[in-house]
């Protein structure tokens, strides 16, 4: 090939971290040339093992895109194959390709069932959208969910790429069966997201600074568009954030903006800055925003979900906090590490005197029901329905908590 | 070395040498198959009348004490490696060699670190001919690129003292590196400004060998109190200003992992002891160094006071984790082979609980008995394990040679051998279908513990019976390794790799277990 003039600002495009300490990660660069086909120069730390696998690999998602004339510079560091496809992806986008070409990697991980409206939402780990090999673990720590978070943990620049990891992701990871979740980014931004992660069947979308009723209808309009043509036909959770003074004011009517918010949760650092006050650790600044928000919830029908402890070292705290949370009326909160699961799981434990009154309530329950009685009563006591549903959830999360052994020996269903 | 090199398919389906280095081999017949005959190698008869009666055996300078020795090619010169990454003495004596004009030299370390790289320079200058030690980091890359003259060959620290002692090795020249030691050759490790703890890995060395030199930069008036190398043994003494660099002998502390996934290995193990029972009144336990080890200890020590329970003793490597066990009297003993930081130094100078052993008492598999198969469990690494829990610690999955076997084979004779891995590292599948380079058969390899669950080795029955009920997450080997391969893309390439052998690994008994090859390209 004879040497041609240079072109002028060739496309270029980049995604991906760079440096000595990249772990599971790999740094692309796409440069789109006029001709002279795929050129790759390929550094990987796994170059004997998955060499010709990475090559292939960021081959076929160009191919898929209808790129046949690129320079391709990967410095890898022994990411996965999501993340190799996502990364090549972006690259390429970011260097002007706008092909409608899927280049989705093979979906790996099938769920069989959506998750339940009224699982156990104790702990939900936030794994920063643009970290993959954060994700790649995050499962068998066994929060009861994860969070693929596209918002406040991933650098503006980099919304693009993390989209595309965290829909990679949602095909090829499993994380161990827990709770699938997506924080996306407020609207307009967010409508991005959903496109591209809504097809992948997330159990449920977290939505960032909720302020009112019509934006999570908006969302879940979008996500119903979604899921017409793109979906399997079960519905998508919605989680709305509550993170300002305008929020709380209107969470019962964002609670119950769409049958599909199961669950309203509060951002603290947003609202006490909102508030102009200090965020403390024995959160009196957010007391009232906090029961008010649990009281909407309860009204609306669905779960109340605290925010996160952000000191992963301090455990005592973290443990005293979760059990205030608890007895607030809160199901769970966020974990910022996966250290943090286990104690949020202990302290939203029921205690053995609660566990002993359900397994009464319950076991009067089933006898009435067996007899065909309408009315279910525990000694001289008349039982009503709310009591013996609140028996029942009491029993699943102890069983859950591994303080109880499986009424059936399979272990860990959710209660519905 | 030729580059024919006659091969033979040991008892585990593995090609070895019939020849290293000139001597003839036995492939590995089985665990505890082959039967050792014959007497012990000894050194030779010496006279006091030839030793100062004042008993002072100083001489200037390591070159003086080398040449009274009658240095000439090929002999096999030894040194120790408790002195780790901070050694000075190693490279001072083969320097002190070169300057002779000695040749071909065989290097018998008891295991090399990468400040050693410069052994590199001799062996290209042909003062070395070749080592048999471990050869990590940049020595492993250069045998594993076959640029070494000689075979190496690797030895578990027990399989050391078994060679030593069985004359598969004749030492010429020992040169034992002494944090402290007095003018007649008693020497100690736990005392002076290098000090290192135990100096048991140079124990042998200085049993066996035709001559010993001690070096030394503290040296005290006799009587070195306590002594581990006796004088008796010793020929010469040399005075330096610094045997090394006291911060690369031991850390200052040992740091325990912060990985969320490592510590949960290392919690699954400590369940594990106490799910299976062994954790029990009088127990013992083995685990190293590594960050899941120091963690596994941090997690076993809360549930030995929540259980009330205490250890007999046990098996050091020591660190501040083991020494605060000891001090808490949640065991009674802390035996050392070697002693990994400031905590475990101080500790075995002054705690008359922690007591220094060697490769003799703890490794050795042609003794009568060794104290490694008395401890009820271990926790070791590995590089890679296969589906019939053979294990690799020499070799990375490209197949370049970059570890020792250090005490890990001898370890496998313990009651439950436990390995604590993760299943992965990046995109390095750690659970593979078949190790590159066996270092431990899988027969003696009872549980891996990886954070994706726990397989334990389907001989152990007894295990698996005394699990049941517990809600760890007990898992097929396979049904893991499938997980991996899975997250992985698919299995990993073959290495690609030649059919020239560049190292053997010994077995505990001296027979050859499997072959290092050189790397293609």
């Amino acid at each position: 090939m004879s040497p041609s003039p240079k072109q002028a600002d060739p496309s270029r495009g980049e995604a991906g971290p760079s440096g000595d300490d990249v772990r599971s990660d790999l740094h692309v660069a796409v440069e789109l040339t006029g001709s002279g086909g795929l050129e790759f120069d390929i550094t990987s730390k796994v170059a004997s093992l998955y060499g010709e696998s990475l090559r292939g690999l960021a081959h076929s998602v160009l191919a898929a895109l209808g790129v046949s004339h690129a320079r391709v510079t990967i410095d890898d560091k022994g990411a996965l194959p999501f993340t190799i496809a996502a990364r090549v992806e972006a690259a390429a986008l970011r260097a002007g390709v706008r092909s409608k070409g899927d280049a989705r990697p093979e979906r790996s991980v099938t769920r069989d069932a959506p998750s339940a409206r009224r699982r156990l939402r104790r702990s939900r780990l936030y794994l920063p959208g643009s970290q993959p090999k954060l994700f790649i673990n995050a499962g068998i720590h066994q929060p009861d969910g994860v969070i693929l978070d596209l918002e406040d943990s991933v650098h503006p620049n980099d919304k693009d790429s993390a989209r595309l990891l965290v829909r990679n992701a949602l095909r090829a990871l499993d994380f161990s069966g827990t709770e699938r979740m997506v924080r996306i980014n407020q609207l307009p931004l967010g409508l991005e997201d959903l496109k591209a992660v809504v097809p992948e069947g997330p159990d449920l979308i977290l939505i960032p600074k909720v302020e009112r009723a019509d934006q999570v209808r908006e969302v879940d309009e979008r996500i119903r568009g979604v899921r017409a043509k793109d979906g399997d036909g079960h519905s998508i959770w919605l989680m709305p954030i509550i993170e300002s003074a305008l929020g709380v004011e209107n969470a019962f009517a964002i609670a119950s903006a769409a049958e599909t918010v199961v669950a309203l949760t509060i951002g603290l650092e947003d609202y006490t800055a909102d508030l102009g006050v200090v965020k403390t650790s024995e959160g009196n600044e957010s007391l009232y925003a906090r029961t008010r928000l649990v009281n909407a919830a309860r009204a609306a029908g669905i779960q109340a979900i605290d925010s996160v402890y952000g000191d992963v070292a301090d455990v005592e705290g973290l443990l005293e906090w979760a059990r205030r949370s608890r007895a607030l009326g809160f199901e769970g909160m966020g974990c910022i590490h996966p250290r943090q699961i286990q104690p949020i799981h202990d302290a939203f434990a029921p205690t053995a005197q609660e566990i002993e009154k359900a397994l009464k309530i319950v076991a009067a329950f089933n006898e009435a029901e067996a007899k065909g009685l309408g009315v279910v009563s525990l000694g001289s006591k008349m039982i009503d329905r709310p009591v013996v549903l609140r028996a029942q959830h009491l029993v699943e999360v102890a069983r859950r908590s591994g303080l109880l052994p499986n009424a059936d020996g399979t272990g860990g269903a959710d209660a519905t | 070395m030729s580059d024919r090199v006659e091969l033979v398919v040991n008892r585990v389906e593995r090609r070895v040498p019939k020849l290293v280095n000139g001597r003839e081999q036995v492939p590995f017949q089985g665990v505890g198959v082959y039967q050792p005959t014959g007497q012990k190698h000894g050194p030779p008869i010496r006279s006091c009348s030839d030793f100062p009666a004042n008993g002072d055996k100083r001489v200037p300078d390591l070159k003086t004490a080398l040449r009274e020795c009658g240095l000439r090619d090929g002999m096999t010169i030894s040194t120790h490696h408790h002195l780790r990454n901070g050694d000075a003495v190693a490279m001072q004596a083969l320097n002190a060699a070169a300057e002779l004009g000695a040749k071909d030299l065989l290097w018998f370390p008891s295991a090399s670190f990468p400040c050693h790289e410069p052994v590199i320079d001799l062996m290209e200058r042909g003062v070395v001919h070749h080592i048999e030690g471990s050869m990590n980091g940049p020595l492993g890359e250069y045998c594993s690129r076959g640029k070494m003259r000689g075979m190496g060959v690797l030895r578990s620290h027990g399989g050391r003292w078994q060679a030593i002692q069985d004359g598969e090795v004749h030492i010429d020249i020992a040169v034992i590196a002494a944090p402290t030691a007095d003018p007649f050759g008693n020497a100690d490790g736990a005392h002076g400004p290098s000090a290192c703890g135990s100096l048991g890995f140079a124990l042998a060395d200085s049993i066996y060998a035709d001559q010993v030199i001690v070096v030394t930069d503290n040296l005290v008036p006799f009587p070195c109190i306590p002594w581990q190398i006796q004088g008796n043994n010793v020929d010469y003494v040399v005075e330096v200003d610094s045997i090394g660099d006291p911060a690369k002998i031991v850390s200052g502390t040992t740091q325990i992992t912060k990985s969320p996934d490592r510590l949960l290995i290392a919690e699954y193990v400590a369940r594990f002891l106490r799910d299976t029972g062994i954790m029990r009144n009088g127990f013992s336990f083995q685990a190293g160094a590594g960050g899941i080890a120091l963690a596994f200890v941090d997690f076993l020590k809360q549930q030995m006071r929540e259980a009330g329970v205490k250890a007999r003793f046990v098996r050091g490597g020591s660190t501040q984790y083991l020494v605060d066990l000891l001090k808490e009297g949640l065991i009674d003993y802390i035996l050392d082979g070697q002693t990994f930081d400031l905590a475990g130094v101080a500790s075995i100078a002054t705690d008359p609980r922690h007591v220094g052993t060697s490769p003799f008492t703890s490794y050795n598999y042609h003794g009568k008995g060794n104290f490694a198969s008395l401890v009820d469990a271990v926790v070791l690494g590995a590089t890679e394990v296969d589906v019939n829990f053979n294990a690799n610690v020499n070799t990375h999955s490209d197949g370049v040679l970059l570890h020792g076997i250090g005490g890990w084979q001898n370890c496998l004779f313990a009651g439950c051998t436990i390995l604590a891995l993760p299943a992965f590292r990046d995109r390095i599948p750690v659970l593979v279908d078949s190790v590159t380079t066996l270092t431990g058969p899988g027969e003696l390899i009872d549980v891996i513990v990886t954070e994706r669950g726990i397989a334990v080795n389907p001989r152990r029955t007894d295990l698996l019976d005394r699990l049941k009920g517990s809600d760890l997450p007990i898992r097929p080997v396979a049904e893991i390794k499938h997980e991996v391969e899975r997250l992985m893309g698919g299995p990993p390439a073959k290495p690609h790799l030649t059919d020239k052998p560049v190292a053997v690994i010994k077995w505990v008994d001296g027979t050859v277990l499997d072959t290092v090859w050189q790397l293609q390209g």
